[in-house]
């Protein structure tokens, strides 16, 4: 965020506007754009009440919640739920299928826009290349429940594509949504098919905005397409590649657990509870509200924390950074 | 792209392509139809199967284009009360949180993109951190249950009157958009700040209310988790919810049939999942070719940020 108030910053002194800056109190300006505020007042109550009260009634989770007591009436427990949870036979597994779930959507998910945005970007027949986008970007439009079911239908093996195509070839047809160490996989391949042509948008981009002399300066030195690919694309590239991976890790113990959630059946339950499934049905399902207050908080600080250490270890090493 | 049309137009010998790198353009244009291939494949698999008889599904006949063409599917799914009504109140839905989303982003939007509105900072922090920090589940239930929203129509676009990330699209577009001097001179031709939005920024700013709507009305249209948490009366499910009962629960029903209701059933339950499937997509099909455009602009504002 604040590359954009530098950036801003930057420009207007370069345009060499010197008419905003004058000294005043902050009440004098609160009180000649008083209708900033009369603006602003309906969304950050919006923000106030469903954003910033959750997090203070978050203290549910240290608390033992009766439902006529209320949140603040409620007996204080200290950190018996959350103690509860890491002794939980569910606490390892939980763990286990988030990692092992997003170290597959950080690696291949991550890397199959870009790949793609690579390809399309060598491209010159641009009827081609505008169909390859057309058809690419749609699946991002279709809803989860819709995707979820159509993994559910083509993987079914006596009726669904899988089996048909498995049958055809003459092999015995799987049951993949059966496998549960199957699941993570699926889970990450229908994302890259649903995804990756969104997601190659914003580096297409970033790839148009490359210096155009470089690709020339490349040429007479007689670079091979690779070779540009490596050495321009992928530099260009790599502020927004950076500022993406933050991004994406601000969504590690959530992922998309709406689609987690449609895929879950009795067999793959053992590699797709996720903490975020299973704070909906321990704690919504189950009413134990404190039980899953805790648990999701222990979710939302480990997801903060993540953000701020992946962020400052690519200020570190890499100067780009989201703030 | 850029590479491209540079070299186009200048085919001078010493940069024409070498073997090496011509190979490497084929290779690329194979890999990309095949890319295409496997994204276009299910989608047309799906359709087909939709206009194909239950028969021919089970039975794996159809690979690409319809087989014993009917349109069986899509009458029993129309049989089917619930779609009807999960239609009407997706598009209440859609058509009234959008409207309440476009309105709180640009309220709060535009007086953050302002350099003059003191505590801007704060406020824009303030906005950011429920992006990375989020007070849970349970305590965003028992908000909305204490606001007294639960099980109404209410708790559909109450809940998600704003998304942080289009307010950042929206207010990177007003900074670039609407400029400083512009504001000045209707403030000293006695314009009062609304004034000025309502008569001057809403007429500029067509394109990325475009932008918010889209990605507003996508977000509503394919929405179920909120349904699920705050309704439990069927007549208020939105068209995802009815979905998952038709598509996926029924999975469930389906073990405990005995084995040959269930295939003659299968074929029936099949093309009706098929052609709900296409139901629930026409919409977003039709808006596509629209929202295309304006989604990759919206992509586009959004990554200026970086």
């Amino acid at each position: 965020m604040g590359n954009v108030e530098t950036a801003g910053a930057l420009r207007v002194e370069a345009a060499g506007t010197q008419s905003v800056v004058k000294r005043k109190t902050p009440w004098v300006k609160i009180r000649r754009h008083w209708q900033y505020y009369l603006m602003a007042a309906l969304p950050l109550t919006y923000l106030v009440v469903f954003k910033y009260i959750p997090m203070v009634g978050a203290q549910i989770a240290f608390r033992d919640f009766s439902p006529v007591e209320g949140i603040w009436g409620s007996e204080w427990v200290g950190l018996e739920h959350f103690l509860l949870f890491f002794k939980s036979p569910n606490f390892i597994p939980l763990i286990r299928n988030v990692v092992s779930i997003n170290v597959l959507v950080m690696t291949l998910g991550f890397v199959a826009p870009i790949i793609l945005a690579l390809a399309l970007n060598e491209l010159r027949n641009v009827a081609f290349k505008r169909t390859v986008q057309m058809v690419t970007y749609f699946p991002h439009f279709i809803s989860t429940v819709v995707m979820a079911s159509m993994i559910i239908l083509f993987l079914n093996p006596r009726v669904g594509f899988a089996g048909n195509l498995a049958r055809l070839l003459g092999w015995e047809p799987v049951d993949f949504m059966g496998i549960s160490a199957a699941f993570p996989w699926i889970y990450v391949f229908s994302e890259i098919w649903q995804r990756s042509g969104f997601g190659a948008i914003i580096y297409m981009a970033a790839l148009a905005g490359i210096n155009p002399e470089l690709y020339e300066a490349a040429r007479i030195d007689g670079a091979s397409r690779l070779q540009k690919i490596r050495h321009i694309d992928l530099t260009g590239i790599l502020p927004t590649i950076i500022i993406l991976l933050i991004l994406q890790s601000g969504e590690v113990m959530n992922l998309g657990f709406e689609k987690v959630f449609l895929l879950q059946n009795p067999l793959n339950l053992p590699n797709s509870e996720v903490i975020a499934t299973y704070v909906y049905k321990i704690g919504l399902i189950n009413a134990s509200f404190s039980f899953g207050a805790a648990v999701g908080l222990f979710n939302s600080v480990i997801n903060f924390f993540l953000i701020i250490i992946i962020n400052s270890i690519a200020r570190r090493v890499s100067e780009h950074s989201l703030w | 792209m850029v590479a491209g049309s540079a070299a186009a137009p200048l085919p001078r010998p010493h940069i024409r392509e070498s073997f090496g790198d011509r190979v490497f353009l084929i290779c690329v244009t194979a890999f990309l139809t095949i890319i295409l291939l496997v994204v276009l494949y299910p989608l047309i698999y799906v359709i087909s199967s939709s206009f194909s008889s239950g028969q021919a599904v089970t039975t794996g006949k159809v690979w690409l284009l319809p087989v014993e063409p009917t349109l069986h599917g899509y009458r029993t799914a129309f049989a089917y009360p619930q779609i009807l009504r999960g239609f009407q109140n997706s598009v209440i839905y859609t058509a009234f949180g959008t409207l309440i989303n476009v309105v709180m982003t640009i309220l709060i939007a535009y007086p953050l993109s302002r350099r003059d509105f003191y505590g801007r900072k704060v406020i824009m922090m303030g906005l950011v951190f429920t992006m990375m920090f989020y007070g849970g589940l349970i305590p965003t239930y028992l908000t909305v249950r204490a606001v007294g929203i639960l099980n109404t129509r209410l708790a559909m676009v109450v809940p998600q009157a704003l998304a942080v990330w289009q307010v950042i699209i929206a207010r990177t577009f007003f900074q670039s958009t609407i400029a400083d001097e512009l504001v000045e001179a209707a403030d000293i031709d006695g314009c009062s700040d609304v004034g000025f939005v309502w008569s001057v920024v809403l007429p500029l700013s067509k394109p990325i209310i475009a932008v918010l709507v889209l990605l507003y009305a996508v977000g509503h249209w394919n929405a179920y988790f909120d349904a699920l948490v705050y309704l439990h009366q069927t007549d208020l499910f939105p068209l995802q919810i009815i979905l998952r009962n038709v598509l996926i629960l029924n999975d469930a029903t389906r073990a405990t049939m005995r084995a040959s209701e269930e295939i003659a059933r299968e074929g029936l339950i099949d093309i009706l999942k098929y052609a709900v499937i296409v139901i629930a997509s026409v919409p977003v099909m039709i808006l596509y070719p629209f929202a295309q455009k304006h989604f990759v602009k919206g992509v586009m504002i959004g990554s200026l940020k970086g």
